[in-house]
């Protein structure tokens, strides 16, 4: 039975077979049965990277398998999402290693995306604290992948967008939290260059994240808001929370200074907005304590905000540049988004670290920005120019957030693209596993 | 500590109300045929909540075994769950005898076998709660699914009689009109988004229900209303339907 499927970004939107599993044994007898399939978890990648004629749903396999307590290792099969795992591991003290914008999204798809958060700069994508996982290949036999088994085929399933098969388990390090809150510093920034210069400046605080107004340009381009955070100390927290600090408190309003996702995404005179968001930080500086919730998943409070963009749906471009072209990069960039006027009203500004592992892991030493288009007439084109821009100044686009770059923007931003595929002919010589990406971006298939 | 018994635990309802009643601390007894996803779910419950997890094999159409399976429960459950079912198919149903006994007693006779033990014991404690998971399909007979829905009309006729019968002895019986749910079974149909619950909203109503001592769970109420309409059309129109 065809159903009809698409991703976050709501395009593109195809008819496909959706097969769930929730025994090992059933997902081999898929493999075997199917001509070609892609795994998929919650669908929070934007474009096409889990759609395929035959999508093999995770879901179902949501099973924890082990929790060590003392040391914080968690063993659980692939369709458990990060919104269950915290649930279990907050109230214990341990958070997720590296946690992206949403929870809603399953560990196996942290693993095939090698997601990054707020913290990469300082503690690297999801996949460096992956100690093992198992992985279904394309003959059904179930393979221990780990750096020192199956060596290869770990390195090329992290951030391999799931074409070398279905991670149906994963075990990973968790990180030690005193609290469930973050204490959290918004900190005002004139211009790009300022906000650059705050990047720097707090290289050493954990989690940094800036939002940029896309509509300022001239002295204010890049106007924006960095956001610090780091997990706070059970003695920083106000009295009434010090007394159960690993639960998250219903009742308590926070001091959230304001909320952000909702208004804006409700609001159409955004410029209004942003100004009243800029301004509404009073002092140059503010601190406050957020509970983990709305610190990392502000949007996660705002059921199928994807739907705002109305039934076209939208792109969310995403793309990283060196460190040493950065600056001089996204100045050009949002001149020419904010030139157009196409762009989203926000943007998501980020400082990556060194990436260690994975062939097409997005991720590289340098700033990356995030922003949403409407799908419009006009703008592929446009983006393709973007497109022409990154690649000029060494960047490359995120495949997870992908859904419509040219192939050769693909092997061009990606050094390590031309090993991938020698590894998938290794590991899938018959080509198992096929997603709507893979075929566009003409990775053999 | 209380303890519910699950029957067909492996169901994606059951493991949804396992849930419900694990998080607040109860034991779990979870029965089934398949011991190997028996032994996964345990290890998930036990580790997301911290109770005690039994697992046991469950055979719901090898009557014989019933009695002796209760008997030799690890702890005395003060709620049993019912979930096993089976859908079957329709017209192999109509040509082979196995399939549709395979359907009746897999839906009604199974399950009096077992609930007879169990309201037997509850009625002489003079406690516990029984929980059924019948059918709409059991409300009225229609071409496409007579042979399920016959026997869920069974059922329903069973714990409607067993709650009459057990009311008296302080016994509650609930019985569960799930309309259509997004579960294995009903994987490869295409249901109404309106009508359909999730197997968590299934696991959250049964909790509730228990709580409130509800006689007939409709878990989407807008089933009743549609229950009650297919039932109220004259049998002459009826059968010249195509349902």
């Amino acid at each position: 039975m065809k159903k009809t499927i698409a991703n976050w970004g709501q395009y593109p939107c195809l008819e496909a077979d959706e097969l769930h599993f929730r025994e090992e044994e059933e997902i081999a007898e898929i493999i075997g049965k199917s001509a070609s399939l892609i795994a998929r978890g919650r669908g929070r990648c934007y474009g096409d990277a889990s759609l395929g004629e035959t999508v093999v749903s995770t879901t179902r396999f949501n099973k924890f398998i082990s929790f060590d307590r003392d040391r914080g290792i968690l063993d659980c099969q692939a369709g458990v999402s990060l919104e269950e795992v915290l649930k279990l591991v907050v109230p214990a003290g341990w958070f997720l290693p590296v946690t992206p914008g949403t929870k809603f999204i399953t560990v196996g798809g942290a693993v095939a995306s090698d997601v990054h958060g707020k913290n990469h700069h300082k503690e690297g994508s999801f996949c460096k604290w992956v100690l093992d996982f198992s992985l279904m290949n394309s003959k059904g036999e179930q393979v221990l992948c780990s750096r020192e088994h199956n060596a290869e085929l770990f390195e090329t399933s992290c951030g391999g967008m799931g074409l070398t098969g279905i991670i149906t388990r994963v075990r990973f390090q968790l990180k030690a939290i005193e609290t469930a809150y973050i204490k959290q510093t918004q900190l005002k920034a004139a211009n790009l260059k300022e906000v650059f210069q705050l990047f720097e400046q707090y290289r050493d605080v954990t989690y940094t994240v800036a939002w940029i107004d896309c509509l300022q340009s001239g002295d204010s381009l890049g106007r924006s808001i960095l956001m610090l955070g780091e997990h706070a100390q059970a003695e920083e927290l106000p009295r009434k929370l010090q007394q159960a600090p690993l639960q998250l408190s219903d009742k308590l309003k926070l001091s959230v200074p304001f909320n952000f996702p909702s208004f804006t995404l409700n609001s159409y005179s955004i410029k209004a907005f942003n100004f009243a968001y800029y301004h509404k930080l009073r002092k140059q500086q503010q601190s406050s304590i957020a509970s983990y919730d709305s610190f990392f998943y502000p949007l996660d409070f705002v059921h199928h905000w994807n739907r705002m963009y109305g039934p076209k749906g939208f792109v969310q471009y995403q793309f990283v540049l060196p460190l040493h072209n950065s600056y001089e990069g996204l100045t050009t960039i949002l001149q020419r988004i904010s030139k157009k006027g196409m762009g989203s009203f926000l943007a998501v500004l980020k400082l990556f670290g060194p990436q260690e592992q994975g062939l097409i892991s997005f991720p590289m030493e340098g700033y990356t920005l995030a922003l949403d288009f409407p799908v419009c007439d006009g703008l592929f084109p446009f983006l393709d120019e973007l497109d022409e821009l990154v690649h000029e100044l060494g960047g490359r686009i995120y495949l997870s957030k992908d859904a419509r770059m040219k192939s050769s923007m693909f092997f061009r931003g990606y050094p390590g693209a031309v090993d991938f595929i020698r590894s998938l002919e290794s590991f899938d010589p018959d080509h198992k596993f096929v997603s709507l990406q893979r075929k566009r971006l003409a990775i053999p298939a | 500590m209380n303890y519910i018994l699950i029957l067909g635990a492996t169901s994606d309802m059951a493991y949804a109300t396992a849930r419900e009643f694990a998080q607040r601390g109860w034991g779990l007894l979870l029965a089934a045929r398949n011991e190997k996803q028996l032994a996964v779910l345990k290890n998930d419950l036990q580790t997301r909540y911290n109770v005690p997890v039994h697992t046991l094999v469950f055979e719901a159409a090898d009557f014989g075994s019933h009695a002796d399976f209760y008997s030799r429960l690890p702890h005395q459950p003060e709620v049993t769950a019912l979930f096993f079912g089976y859908l079957g198919e329709q017209e192999k149903a109509q040509a082979d005898w196995e399939e549709a006994k395979r359907i009746i007693d897999a839906n009604y006779t199974g399950a009096v076998s077992i609930l007879n033990l169990v309201a037997n014991d509850y009625e002489q404690k003079k406690k516990g709660c029984i929980i059924g998971v019948s059918s709409v399909a059991g409300e009225r007979g229609r071409k496409s699914n007579y042979l399920y829905g016959s026997a869920k009309a069974g059922l329903t006729a069973y714990l409607s009689g067993l709650r009459n019968r057990l009311t008296a002895a302080g016994v509650h019986v609930v019985t569960v009109k799930p309309g259509f749910v997004a579960t294995r079974m009903t994987e490869h149909l295409k249901l109404p988004k309106p009508l359909t619950a999730s197997p968590e909203q299934v696991g959250k109503a049964i909790f509730k229900a228990y709580i409130k001592k509800t006689n007939v769970l409709w878990v989407l109420p807008v089933w009743q209303l549609i229950m009650q309409n297919i039932r109220m059309i004259p049998e002459a129109v009826f059968k010249k339907m195509n349902l």
